[in-house]
């Protein structure tokens, strides 16, 4: 399992808060550029799980093997509209902010800054406040942030909640960039896996503490969903798209086929 | 006529700063300290504005004046009782260990009641057995003209000690305000630094307590660190600007107590009146100026 061209192992990993179990045995391995979707519902572990793999949550049992260093984008942050930082002041902290003693001034910081800021289209509002910035922007920001260091591995948590259809688009196909161009490897939970669709090479879907995972395709059908959640589930294709509906609860949550026909339902 | 016109500028000169200001030594003691005291808590507010640790700060202001009642009592140097409790307090504070906001200020709350109870009793043996009916006054309200000249380098070096820390913990610091996840996943010892920030912000509360009292010496924390942060676009503008506003605060307060023996003859006013007024003022000013046409031009340029 542990080949030079993995870049994350995830080894039978199982981790507790007192009197949950919240992940249960969850194995996958991420080779150099995959872009892997964590997928699952509110509370099923998807946070957990990226915080265990950077050693913020101490597991249970199993392990994690790392190849290189990790980038990270937490859950989104409500940034303060008074924080005095400019966009850029966020990314240079993503290369020294672990460091004691003041910043000096820097020339070859300032090129990295830029270089980082130019590489995810953020050169427009770099000398914005990062309170002033849309969702998409600060979102942009982050992931500079994250990969100033170049990591190999960069972890997002939710980044495309709370975004429009546009901002989605855009960080989509700008972790599908590093991926492709650079060669990291990505791993971004969502709870809904549709924009990933068309970028996911794997997926690890977590729910009731477990997960199902490999290649999209082998994981997201009705067979292998039902097993995960212990009760029958339809996965169903509609204009490109995959809804995942939990049986008995149609008559609940309306999949209307109207304007917009898909909508993406939560398993209870 | 060309003689006439100095004398004029010196009139208004005498207007504003009252005969003997800069020569007088209690004076003269009260810039140097009142400045330590306005520098430190300026740079460590900007910090403790952003973390929305506010009502930490005043409570620990609050709570140190049980410390300076405590040394009136023991007849030490009010200095060492409000540093001493300040850091305990800072130090219970943080072991609480409380990350939600909410529960953070309940206990906040609670132990400032505490604090504030015990220095009644205090103020009340220290009146008693000392017959200094001045303590409660200059605990609360302080003394920046009556700080023995002895004390001016112990202060010096409590100021010093903190501008360091601050200096060395800089960018954890501003890192982990930002975003305590982001900071931990950059391998900051998030705990660390929030131990760290309460303690130098204990020397801060204890400069001020000792100028302009424990009860005001949130004024000098969050006023000027609250009104740059309106303004500044970057961090190091901000500490800046603070520290700017700290001191015309502090400055302009201590002028206006010394001049203001001649309004009422024979008696100033407190010169935490003025410091505290004109910090709020300071504040009160930014917040126009981030509405003006003009500031937000400037902010996208």
């Amino acid at each position: 399992m542990n080949t030079l061209a993995e870049t994350l192992t995830v080894s039978q990993l199982s981790v507790s808060f007192p009197g949950r179990q919240v992940l249960q045995d969850v194995s996958f391995s991420l080779a150099s550029g995959e872009v892997c979707g964590l997928i699952g519902s509110n509370g099923s572990g998807k946070t957990t799980l990226l915080r265990t793999i950077l050693g913020l949550q101490a597991a249970t049992s199993g392990t994690v093997h790392l190849n290189g260093a990790v980038g990270y984008v937490p859950q989104k942050i409500a940034f303060d509209m008074d924080m005095p930082l400019r966009a850029r002041d966020v990314v240079g902290l993503g290369l020294d902010g672990n460091r004691l003693g003041l910043p000096l001034p820097s020339l070859s910081k300032r090129r990295k800054v830029d270089a980082m800021l130019r590489a995810v289209g953020a050169e427009a509002f770099a000398d914005q406040r990062i309170g002033d910035l849309s969702g998409g922007q600060q979102q942009r920001v982050l992931i500079a942030h994250a990969m100033i260091r170049r990591p190999r591995l960069l972890l997002l948590d939710e980044p495309l909640a709370n975004l429009d259809v546009r901002a989605v688009a855009d960080i989509v196909g700008l972790l599908n960039r590093f991926a492709r161009e650079e060669g990291v490897t990505v791993l971004v939970s969502a709870h809904d896996m549709n924009p990933l669709l068309s970028v996911m090479d794997r997926i690890v879907y977590l729910a009731q503490g477990r997960a199902a995972t490999g290649r999209t395709e082998t994981v997201v059908r009705t067979e292998v969903l039902s097993r995960l959640y212990g009760h029958h589930i339809d996965v169903i294709r509609v204009h490109g798209r995959v809804l995942v509906i939990a049986a008995g609860a149609a008559d609940e949550i309306p999949i209307a086929v109207e304007k917009h026909p898909v909508h993406v339902c939560e398993i209870p | 006529m060309s003689a006439k016109f100095p004398d004029a500028a010196m009139s208004v000169l005498d207007l504003l700063f009252a005969p003997g200001f800069f020569a007088s030594a209690p004076v003269q003691t009260a810039l140097i300290i009142g400045s330590a005291a306005a520098i430190v808590s300026a740079l460590i507010g900007v910090f403790t504005v952003l973390r929305g640790q506010s009502f930490a700060g005043h409570a620990l202001s609050d709570i140190s004046s049980a410390g300076g009642s405590v040394a009136f009592l023991l007849g030490i140097s009010a200095l060492w009782g409000f540093l001493g409790v300040a850091v305990l307090a800072a130090g219970a504070l943080e072991l609480a260990g409380l990350r939600r906001a909410k529960e953070r200020d309940l206990v906040t709350g609670i132990v400032l009641g505490a604090g504030l109870g015990l220095t009644a009793l205090l103020l009340h043996l220290d009146i008693g057995t000392r017959s200094s009916g001045g303590a409660a006054i200059s605990v609360m309200f302080g003394s920046i003209f009556a700080i023995p000249a002895s004390m001016v380098l112990s202060m010096l070096g409590v100021s010093a000690v903190a501008v360091l820390l601050i200096g060395l913990i800089y960018r954890p610091l501003l890192l982990t305000s930002l975003d305590p996840n982001l900071a931990s996943a950059q391998g900051v010892r998030v705990h660390a630094v929030g131990l760290l920030h309460l303690l130098i912000l204990s020397l801060a509360v204890t400069l001020s307590a000792m100028t302009i009292g424990a009860i005001l010496s949130t004024a000098l924390l969050i006023g000027p660190a609250a009104a740059a942060v309106q303004i500044a676009r970057r961090p190091g503008r901000a500490l800046i600007l603070a520290v700017l506003f700290g001191l015309i605060a502090t400055w302009g307060g201590v002028l206006l107590a010394y001049d203001s023996y001649a309004w009422t003859p024979g008696q100033a006013w407190p010169v935490s009146f003025f410091i505290t007024s004109l910090a709020f003022l300071i504040y009160l000013g930014a917040r126009l100026w981030k509405r003006l046409p003009i500031a937000r031009r400037t902010a996208e340029a």
